[in-house]
């Protein structure tokens, strides 16, 4: 019962949304409180799986191949818990104000419908449904990124439709191929019976199919080109929920599928996802240094620090998987605040063009201050969770002996040093441009408008100093991850013979 | 039957991915909806075609090789469903496009439209 609240419960407020009149205030009130409730059972999940284990729920009580299973492992339960925050965050900015067409249109309907996409796609355990839910989060996001209607954030929009849909036309290629193989699409289900029925051939096929659309979702190399060339286009809040949630759906997809499917870390698959992570990570913090609009900055540097959140899965350690999985959750706290921090520069300047920004420290050094949090963590400056993050997984290559990848990893953290310096030289630390002109009519930024990202320092600042247990967790997570056969045991029950693997 | 079922979800594949790299923004819909359409095909032929054996339960005792397999069925059913609203939705963001930039190449668009953050909405 539970388990079915992280999606029950967006989706109740988002009808309870629909039915109040378009431009009242209690809009906001709901959505926030919608997100709060979300939050809470989200962290319920959480704690109930470190204390009891893996949580199944058969829903409508078919039996597990047969129905819909849904499953909160430590990882889904993590990521739901993350989902949440950043929904809290999100509709918490909303009471700094959003424009009233976009409220009218059902703005705050739809970030609760595309939390609801994220929070399924994270819990479900049938391939077919997680496709589904992919589908959820994707509409509700081309509405949100195309709500506007502003020249650029309709192309902006297309750019993004265009290659989500081909990724998602690959992966019902493969569900429609795999269940051709296998008979059946309930993960324990596949990973436990389809050993037995597989062909090395259509394997290699399949694992390239599913690498080709959680690429792209995922936004890694060479398959990311749609994400910078729209996450820059939507307004603030609506970047900081894509950022922080959608390019982390296809990593855990990513994660979720190669682990369960196929379990053999000798296959060429990992080798391509080792390479393809590492070619993201320099590519993405080159493009990222080539930028001068901070929210493209940006989007780049959310692109290559995916290569970081991959790579676990491709050295295939538990010490690795668990980094990743500490860096997925270190990187959806920041790169939202980050795009909550670009959304102070929008309301404050009417641009994030670091070219025209400045002086931000000079006037408010507060939220300057506040602001080099997040930049030195994605930096992964000690002792921030970017740091620690990093540590682990850097830590896992070059025990398994990976000394070059260690090499790249570190090179791009220089890079990404240099990529934040920048953004705070040029946005915060430089005169700004057009000063006397400018300084005496520039609104200050109220509580509302600093709270969320109050909110995500906070917790980031919290993630560091918590960084022993939420390793332990990340590790028990990954653990959890590679004991395919504790999974299978869940969610078909005990008396499930082992399988030959 | 298999084999003609594959080579028509060959040539959707084919037709709708070359579609898609073409700069026309209804060309590049077309190929979408070829695409989902190819993808469902493929789905019912990879699962094994079985004729004429609907998968009706009408007696009692039926093994199962007496009737086709319900699953990929339903699972076309879903992703028709969903192509369906995902095509419609792409339909009008390209004729809002068509609208707003009065063409449908996408080459046309400019390189870096993005640039300049409107402050208003323009009407379109």
């Amino acid at each position: 019962m539970l388990l079915t609240l992280p999606i029950v419960l967006p989706l109740g407020t988002a009808i309870a949304l629909h039915l109040l009149p378009r431009r009242s205030r209690l809009l906001r009130v709901v959505a926030f409180l919608g997100a709060l409730l979300s939050l809470v059972a989200a962290v319920a999940i959480l704690l109930r799986t470190l204390s009891a284990g893996i949580q199944v729920l058969q829903v409508g009580s078919w039996p597990a191949p047969f129905g819909i299973t849904l499953v909160a492992d430590l990882l889904s339960a993590l990521m739901v818990v993350m989902a949440a925050i950043i929904g809290v965050a999100v509709t918490g900015s909303s009471f700094a104000g959003v424009d009233p067409r976009r409220e009218g249109l059902g703005y705050h309907a739809l970030i609760h419908i595309l939390l609801m996409g994220v929070s399924g796609a994270f819990l479900t355990g049938d391939i077919f449904n997680l496709y589904v839910w992919f589908e959820v989060m994707l509409i509700a996001s081309f509405v949100l990124m195309s709500l506007h209607r502003t020249r650029a954030q309709l192309h902006a929009a297309f750019t993004y439709v265009g290659l989500n849909l081909l990724a998602s036309a690959f992966f019902l290629t493969a569900i429609g191929l795999l269940y051709g193989q296998a008979g059946t699409l309930n993960f324990a289900d596949l990973a436990h019976a389809w050993p037995e029925r597989r062909t090395p051939g259509l394997d290699a096929a399949l694992s390239m199919l599913f690498l080709t659309s959680f690429g792209i979702k995922a936004g890694l190399f060479p398959l990311f080109f749609w994400l910078p060339a729209s996450y820059h286009t939507p307004p603030a809040a609506v970047g900081a929920l894509l950022a922080g949630l959608l390019t982390k759906v296809g990593v855990y997809a990513m994660i979720r599928v190669f682990t369960l499917l196929f379990p053999d870390p000798s296959a060429s698959v990992y080798t391509a996802i080792l390479v393809m992570s590492a070619i993201t990570m320099v590519v993405g913090l080159i493009g990222a240094l080539g930028q001068h609009d901070l929210r493209r900055v940006l989007s780049f540097n959310l692109v290559g620090h995916i290569g970081f959140t991959t790579v676990g899965l491709a050295l295939w350690t538990p010490a690795a998987i668990a980094g990743s999985i500490l860096y997925v959750l270190h990187h959806m706290l920041v790169i939202s605040t980050l795009f909550l921090v670009s959304g102070l520069f929008l309301r404050q300047k009417r641009t994030t063009d670091l070219r025209a920004l400045g002086g931000m420290y000079r006037a408010q050094p507060f939220v300057a201050c506040l602001a080099l949090i997040p930049l030195f963590s994605l930096a992964g400056i000690p002792p921030l969770s970017g740091f620690i993050a990093k540590l682990a997984i850097v830590g896992s290559m070059i025990e398994s002996r990976h000394y070059l990848l260690a090499g790249i990893s570190l090179s791009v953290s220089l890079l990404t040093i240099l990529s934040m310096a920048r953004v705070w030289e040029e946005a915060f630390w430089k005169q700004a441009p057009d000063q006397p002109a400018r300084s005496a009519h520039q609104p200050r930024l109220s509580a509302a408008i600093l709270g969320p990202v109050v909110f995500l320092v906070t917790l980031t600042i919290g993630l560091t100093l918590a960084a022993d247990p939420a390793y332990r967790v990340a590790t028990r997570a990954a653990e959890q991850l590679l004991d395919a056969d504790g999974y299978v045991r869940a969610v078909l029950g005990e008396g499930v013979p082992r399988a030959a693997r | 039957m298999e084999l003609l079922l594959a080579v028509v979800a060959g040539v959707l594949y084919a037709t709708g991915l070359y579609l898609m790299l073409r700069r026309r923004l209804a060309q590049l819909i077309i190929g979408l909806g070829l695409l989902s359409n190819g993808s469902n095909i493929l789905i019912l032929s990879a699962a094994g075609v079985t004729r004429a054996k609907p998968p009706l339960i009408t007696g009692a005792s039926i093994a199962a090789d007496q009737f086709a397999d319900p699953v990929p069925q339903s699972l076309i059913l879903t992703a028709i469903v969903i192509g369906f609203g995902v095509l419609a939705f792409a339909l009008v963001l390209a004729h809002r496009i068509h609208q707003s930039a009065g063409s449908d190449d996408i080459d046309s668009f400019g390189a870096d439209s993005t640039q300049a953050l409107p402050a208003k909405v323009d009407r379109a």
